[in-house]
């Protein structure tokens, strides 16, 4: 099946659709699984001809797997770095992939919640992401798909040691179970540290992006298993599924805590938020993630009732570099970008604002 | 405030919190996203982490001497020294978890607490550590023979390949890779 990249230029991608259980928190819930290919060298020793090779035996043995054929085939390295950005920023397919050198190719299903990448740093990755909390379903599609796959190609498996992969951090399962969360409240509380530290305890990874001046930006926290090895799948995917509720319970209470005790300062601080992405006439992609993460709360609190989160999660995705210039149909410079991202910004508000007040 | 990665100005400012220590990063916008989308525990600063750890796991064991030893160790397959692998943090074949088996455990207990997979199996391929290793020489040394034009010796060998493979598929199965 071909794909055209500008059709999905104009579509939200699974975990941009802020569906699913819990969104007003979670984001997304991804499974990754590296595998290799038993007869090759991993890609680093890789000659040109061995990764399209690679390419090729695994684009051919998935064709031979019916539950597969609508997929769609990218050759990565063919296309323009625009739209190898644009690829990554829909989580479609790693920066790694992006920069990487010599045959790589990437499948992706139709509602963009499974993607294959083929010549990463492991011969085959396979991703199945999910919008809002719902890892069981996420680690029942890879596995099945997994399964699949296995029944066409010879993965690179040790009796002791599982799966092989290039890096021993991931031997084992080659497993990877990530929750994207959105924990603003508990970052205007404090109470973000003290999460941190009992998920350290539990060999869970937390990441958090920062902007300028260690001001949290956009309030977004990966959580995902650190070890890969001596747990079952089952056993890893719970260990990240049964802290998740935890978190999303702390979040709430502290949620709850800003309403009952200031609600006319965040209120203020929201309207802001909202106030500049609607008037704005240049914007770096920094502020407006900061900008929204405020306003995405406001949309969970009912304190702004023109947008829902669906929209929010599709701005995130849209003023972002490689999306701008898709959607603007030619290259844009930082600046160029800047303004754009603005008079993008102040359209999309202002159609939702109107649409709300026919509405009313 | 410069990218620790490259010349650019850093404008991301990441916490790693999944060290003792939470670590401060400091990145540009293109190698903070790489680095986002990297594996927790490899990647750009981790990936020196995973050096650091190999670095004072040898540091313990080994002299000077031995270790310069230890680094030109190269597996007999790929080709990849013990240098380069500690240098990249990458290895370079599925048999060099066999050929640096002493050097890489104390690591991957270190990384996992364990050296024993508990999870799923490969149903229908099974085909034994050794063969795997088998089947990449084999293939390299007929990639070899076709770069040096000797076809007879290259078909001689992609027979062997396909007898081996065939041996371990389950019957009836023609389509490993
Ligand atoms: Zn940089
Ligand atoms: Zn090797």
């Amino acid at each position: 099946m071909n794909v055209d990249l500008n059709e999905l230029t104009g579509r939200a991608g699974e975990w941009m659709k802020g569906a699913g259980p819990q969104s007003d928190i979670v984001i997304s819930s991804r499974i990754r699984l590296a595998r290799n290919i038993a007869e090759f060298p991993f890609i680093r020793r890789c000659t040109a001809a061995d990764r399209a090779a690679i390419d090729k035996a695994v684009r051919d043995r998935l064709a031979e797997v019916p539950q597969l054929t609508d997929l769609a085939y990218l050759r990565v390295d063919e296309l323009s770095d625009v739209d190898r950005h644009f690829l990554a920023e829909r989580q479609l397919i790693s920066r790694e992939l992006v920069e990487a050198e010599g045959a790589r190719s990437v499948a992706i299903d139709q509602n963009e919640r499974l993607s294959l990448m083929i010549n990463e740093e492991d011969h085959l990755r396979i991703q199945v992401m999910k919008s809002g909390f719902d890892l069981v379903a996420a680690w029942d599609q890879i596995n099945e798909v997994d399964d699949l796959l296995e029944t066409k190609l010879t993965y690179a498996f040790h009796e002791k040691l599982g799966y092989l992969t290039a890096c021993p951090t991931n031997v084992g399962t080659g497993m990877r179970v990530s929750v994207m969360l959105h924990l603003p409240a508990l970052v205007i509380t404090q109470q973000i540290e003290k999460v941190f530290r009992s998920l350290q305890k539990i060999n869970l990874a937390v990441r958090g992006l920062y902007g300028e001046g260690s001001q949290a930006m956009g309030d977004f926290y990966q959580i995902s298993n650190q070890i890969t090895l001596g747990r079952s799948e089952i056993e890893l995917r719970n260990q990240v599924h049964d802290v998740v509720p935890m978190i999303i319970d702390y979040e709430r209470r502290a949620r709850d805590f800003l309403l009952k005790q200031n609600q006319q300062d965040l209120h203020d601080k929201i309207s802001r938020a909202y106030g500049i992405l609607r008037t704005a006439q240049t914007i770096s992609s920094e502020e407006t993630m900061h900008l929204l993460s405020s306003v995405r709360m406001g949309v969970n609190l009912g304190l702004i009732d023109d947008l829902v989160i669906a929209d929010i999660n599709k701005l995130f995705v849209d003023t972002q570099p490689a999306h701008l210039q898709k959607l603007r149909g030619g290259p844009l410079d930082t600046a160029g970008r800047n303004s754009e991202r603005a008079l993008y910004l102040r359209r999309y508000l202002s159609q939702k604002e109107k649409d709300g007040a026919d509405q009313n | 405030m410069k990218c620790q990665q490259c010349e650019k100005p850093a404008t991301f400012h990441i916490t790693e919190l999944t060290g003792a220590e939470p670590q401060e990063i400091h990145l540009c916008e293109g190698c903070a996203q790489k680095y986002l989308m990297q594996t927790p525990g490899t990647g750009m600063p981790g990936k020196a982490s995973l050096a650091g750890m190999l670095a004072q796991q040898l540091k313990v064991a080994d002299t000077a001497k031995e270790l310069e030893k230890l680094d030109e160790k190269c597996c007999p397959i790929c080709g990849i020294s013990f240098y380069e692998f500690r240098n990249q943090g990458r290895l370079g074949c599925p048999h060099d978890y066999v050929f640096f088996a002493s050097e890489l455990e104390p690591l991957i207990v270190n990384i996992h607490g364990d050296l024993v997979h508990k999870g799923k199996h490969p149903l229908t391929h099974k085909r034994s550590t050794e063969s795997q290793t088998k089947l990449i020489q084999l293939r390299r040394e007929m990639n070899e023979a076709i770069r040096l034009e000797q076809y007879e010796r290259a078909s001689e060998l992609r027979d062997t390949i396909r007898n081996l493979e065939e041996s371990e598929d389950q019957p009836g199965d023609e389509h490993s890779v």
